[in-house]
């Protein structure tokens, strides 16, 4: 006769069975592969490589109309800098003409008695910069000032009037953690968030509910399985897709990008996970909760992709949005794990730091798990 | 084991189920529901759509909990010990969950697993699941890629990988040609002869319910009546009749006629004749029909029970208003098809087939699942390219003109194709408007709609929220707005009660009096009575093709024609296939 299960009790014989069919599921749809596998790939290539704050060969004018050495110096120190591509011009005409149909973004100019003027002690360089785009603006403002005061540093060593009044007290910058300033440096971190997010919200956000449309889950339910057992399947091979998605990152991150790894790499891994079970338990729940794929699948998008991309600190500081947005934004379990990992890539271990993302994210994973049981009872309507 | 009290396996005791279907809009699903279920014998639940059979089934397997009453199942109360029901009983539901992206093993392996069957009792059930049912062959195969009667069959494989001490079935054979439901209930007889199964499944097929031990007849949530079938039947004893026309007027002008009527309660035809049920024990005295008493069936009773509940007559306003055609003769061809054939990879799903449909014909497209009956049917409404041959509906050659040829055509799909979550009323202006009908004529065809198929109560209601039979009624209306000359029908009465397939019928009949040409499928294999011929295909190749009376005497042996379309179809199906195998052998 039947031996008799106590149901109430986690089978590992039913664990398993649920387990290898959602794998099997999982294989068989190729779109699940695609969101899971190829997506990341592609994200990683197009943020990797496309998307980048850094500033190359920005097109600039100079106009000069004083042909001295001194000029000609001045005008060097934009030659050499990687940051800028010169265009030597004699009208100023001519460079606003240029400028507003958008060919540089900055005109330099000095006057025709730049020498004379320098010589007399109050000579001044005009630094013209298109604003459209007012964070570009800045940074190519301080690569101008940047040139310009090498140039006047120089001059100051060897004992000459500068252009600038000479600096009192010297200024010797240096970017810590992100010594190159690169911004892939900071952005892989991020995207490691963004590929972690999108793998467990939205390709769980399908599961459930797909069985809830599919009619499957009325012949599942009166067989001896438990909701525990039930979710726990939804969760392992995609917690396993979820991995994969991370080795690609890491790997990428590593030998595609260089970027520095400073803290430990277990730590990096194991936030990781955490961060991976609370995403794929609100696809799941809100999976669960609609039991619609398509609206699921909507929602997954909005309350989990977009935040974590717009909210969490990943492009934009959180430090220098509205007040209101900070504070959704320190209810989102994302903020917390991009904060350890930027942490754990570009300046190590923060043991404090650390500490209170682990826990804000335990406390996500806990609360989403409960919410996800009470959503999940063995009992149509 | 304890399989109960006072000797049920299932008990009821004044149970109530309500459901909110808007808000502030409670319906009453079951209303003090009383039955019982006996142990190793096979309980019925019969009524017509809504009539809470379903519900009554998910209550049982503990899905849901009742509001009122007590449900008492293997001796446990179902409300509080839900599982512990369910790990004793298996519960196979109307749309079984299959994973279509399993195999049949891994189907079968999971259901295994999940009851903690061993591998030494696989190995000893395995082999008889595999022998009922047939499937050995396909193990390998997607679920999905099943036919709609192999996938019964696996669901109900996956219900009986161990033996459950109460099988619950939900409408086993919706959609299952008569083929396969045949296999499937031989499957369950088996299990209850030879083990002792204990068995409740709801149908909507009378015949089925016959060959149970106990019918429960249940009408909007009430019951209606219960008992054993020939207790039952005894409620129609004396009313039931054969008319016979001694004009030879076809049966299905004569049944028209006859269930018009207020003194008749039912007619259907059937074998050539007309089974009625009348209101009173005498025949009635019509000139050139004749009445011969026959004894009762399970549906007669049936239909004498809801009528006697009911004061609607059941097609008291299914008759069509329509205006006369233009009076073209009746033997104009309006479909022809010549040598079709379609192929899917190096699959035929059609194979050389050829017939013509003559204007104001109904004419039915039968064949088990999978015969290649959906496929010649979207080639004719010019849904799908012909991969060779000729096609003409409508005067138009749908290699062509498909749009010329589609202005003339109806198509009403298996499915509900409306739109849900719009009104009554919005989805005929939408497809009045599809179909390019000027503002005044379009509210004229809406009002004939609405009235006609007595829509007007719900013009407003959200056409999703609708039972199953408006829904229909709403896709037929839909389909008949633009008067179209032909009307495609795809299986039209799949899982609709008794009732309604009356009501259905009428309606047709009445279309095709008015030079209307109807093509339609379906599964009721008495249904093909209505039509005036039918053809049957299996294996995407024409078996059978003419009047129902020269198919019954096609599939006759030793010059006795067949007493039943579904003995006729069977043996049909039969003889093709035994023919095909031995043209197989000889190549």
């Amino acid at each position: 006769m039947i031996d008799q299960v106590h149901s109430q009790r986690l089978s590992w014989r039913r664990l398993r069975a649920l387990t290898v069919k959602e794998t099997r599921q999982l294989l068989r749809d190729r779109s699940n592969l695609m969101v899971g596998l190829f997506l990341p790939f592609v994200l990683i290539l197009v943020f990797g490589y496309g998307l980048s704050f850094d500033i190359k060969n920005a097109p600039v004018a100079i106009v000069s109309q004083d042909t001295s050495p001194t000029a000609q110096d001045v005008i060097a120190g934009f030659y050499l800098s990687p940051y800028f591509t010169v265009t030597p011009l004699h009208s100023m005409a001519e460079a606003q003409r240029l400028m507003r149909s958008g060919k540089v973004e900055a005109i330099v100019y000095l006057q025709t008695d730049f020498s004379r003027r320098l010589a007399a002690g109050d000579a001044s360089i005009q630094v013209l910069v298109n604003g459209v785009d007012a964070n570009r603006a800045r940074v190519l403002e301080g690569f101008a000032q940047g040139a310009i005061s090498q140039w006047n540093v120089k001059r100051a060593a060897a004992g000459q009037n500068s252009a600038l009044p000479a600096p009192a007290v010297q200024l010797e910058t240096r970017l810590w953690f992100n010594e190159a300033n690169t911004s892939t440096h900071f952005l892989v971190p991020g995207l490691i968030v963004l590929i972690m997010t999108l793998n467990g919200a939205l390709l769980t956000s399908l599961v459930m509910a797909r069985e809830w449309e599919r009619g499957t889950l009325e012949s599942l339910f009166v067989t001896p399985i438990n909701t525990g057992e039930l979710i726990a399947s939804k969760l392992i091979p995609y917690f396993g897709v979820g991995l994969a998605g991370l080795a690609m990152c890491l790997l990428a991150g590593k030998f595609l990008f260089f970027v520095p790894i400073r803290g430990s790499l277990l730590l990096i891994v194991l936030i990781s996970m955490l961060y991976l079970l609370v995403s794929l338990s609100l696809g799941l729940l809100i999976s669960a909760a609609t039991k619609n794929q398509f609206l699921a699948s909507q929602i997954a998008l909005i309350v989990s992709f977009l935040p974590a991309l717009m909210l969490s600190g990943f492009i934009f500081d959180l430090r220098s949005v509205p007040v209101i947005v900070r504070a959704i934004s320190t209810v989102l379990p994302p903020t917390y794990y991009v904060e350890a990992l930027q942490t754990l890539f570009l300046a190590g271990n923060v043991p404090g730091l650390l500490i209170k993302d682990t826990a804000v994210l335990l406390t996500a994973a806990v609360l989403l798990f409960v919410l996800i049981r009470i959503n999940t009872r063995k009992q149509l309507v | 084991m304890n399989s109960g009290t006072d000797g049920f396996i299932v008990r009821g005791d004044n149970v109530t189920k309500r459901f909110e279907r808007q808000k502030n809009d409670m319906i009453t699903a079951l209303d003090h529901v009383s039955f019982g279920a006996k142990p190793g014998a096979l309980t019925a639940l019969v009524g017509p759509d809504g009539a809470g059979k379903t519900t009554l089934l998910r209550l049982t397997a503990g899905l849901m909990h009742a509001d009122e009453g007590t449900l008492t199942v293997l001796g446990l109360d179902a409300a509080k010990q839900p599982q512990a029901i369910q790990d004793r009983i298996s519960y196979m539901p109307q749309r079984f969950g299959l994973y279509e992206d399993l195999s049949v093993q891994e189907n079968l392996d999971l259901y295994a697993d999940l009851h903690g069957v061993t591998r030494e009792q696989r190995a000893e059930r395995y082999p008889r699941l595999m022998e009922m049912t047939a499937l050995a062959p396909f193990l390998d195969r997607l679920a999905g890629k099943l036919s709609g009667g192999m996938k019964q069959k696996l669901g109900l494989a996956c219900t009986l990988v161990r033996s459950p001490e109460l099988l619950l079935l939900d409408e086993p054979t919706v959609g299952v040609d008569p083929l396969s439901r045949r296999e499937l209930w031989e499957i369950v007889s088996g299990l209850v002869e030879n083990e002792g199964l204990s068995v409740v499944v709801s149908t909507s097929y009378m015949d089925e319910a016959e060959r149970c031990a106990h019918v429960v007849v249940l009408h909007e949530g009430k019951v209606l009546a219960s008992g054993a079938p020939e207790e039952l039947k005894s409620h129609a004893n004396g009313h039931s009749f054969f008319a016979r026309s001694l004009q030879q007027t076809p049966a299905r002008k004569l049944q028209a006629e006859l269930i018009d009527r207020t003194d008749v309660i039912d007619a259907v035809p059937h074998g050539g004749h007309v089974r009625t049920v009348l209101r009173e024990r005498e025949p009635l005295s019509m000139a050139d029909v004749t009445f011969e008493p026959t004894s009762p069936t399970l549906e007669d009773s049936l239909m004498m029970l809801l009528r006697g509940k009911t004061d609607v007559h059941p097609t008291a306003n299914a008759a069509l208003e329509l205006s006369k055609k233009d009076s073209q003769d009746h033997f104009e061809v309006v479909i022809e098809v010549h040598d079709l054939v379609r192929k899917f990879g190096d699959f035929t799903a059609v194979n050389r087939t050829s017939f013509e449909v003559k204007r104001g014909e109904v004419f039915g497209l039968l064949g088990p699942n999978g015969a290649g009956k959906t496929t010649t049917f979207r080639m004719l409404c010019g849904l799908l390219p012909a991969t060779s041959g000729n096609l003409k509906v409508a005067g138009a050659d749908l290699r062509r003109a498909r749009a010329e040829a589609r202005q003339n055509i109806g198509y009403v799909a298996q499915k509900f194709s409306l739109y849900g979550d719009i009104s009554v009323l919005e989805n005929l202006q939408f497809f009045a408007g599809a179909y390019g009908l000027r503002n005044s004529h379009a509210a004229r065809r809406i009002e004939w709609a609405l009235e006609n198929f007595e829509l007007e109560q719900r013009a407003n209601s959200t056409a999703g929220s609708l039972p199953g039979g408006f829904q229909r009624r709403l896709a037929m209306a839909a389909a008949l707005l633009h008067e179209p000359a032909i009307v495609f029908l795809d299986e039209p009465t799949s899982g609709a009660d008794p009732l309604a397939r009356r009501e259905f019928w009428r309606r047709i009949g009445s279309l095709a009096d008015h030079g209307t040409t109807i093509v339609v499928t379906t599964h009721f294999m008495e249904e093909a009575e209505y039509c005036d011929r039918i053809m049957i295909q299996d294996a995407g190749t024409m078996l059978a093709i003419g009047t129902p009376e020269e198919v019954r005497n096609q599939a006759g042996s030793g010059g006795e024609p067949a007493h039943s379309m579904e003995e006729a179809f069977i043996g049909i199906v039969e003889q093709g296939r035994q023919r095909a195998q031995r043209q197989e052998h000889a190549a």
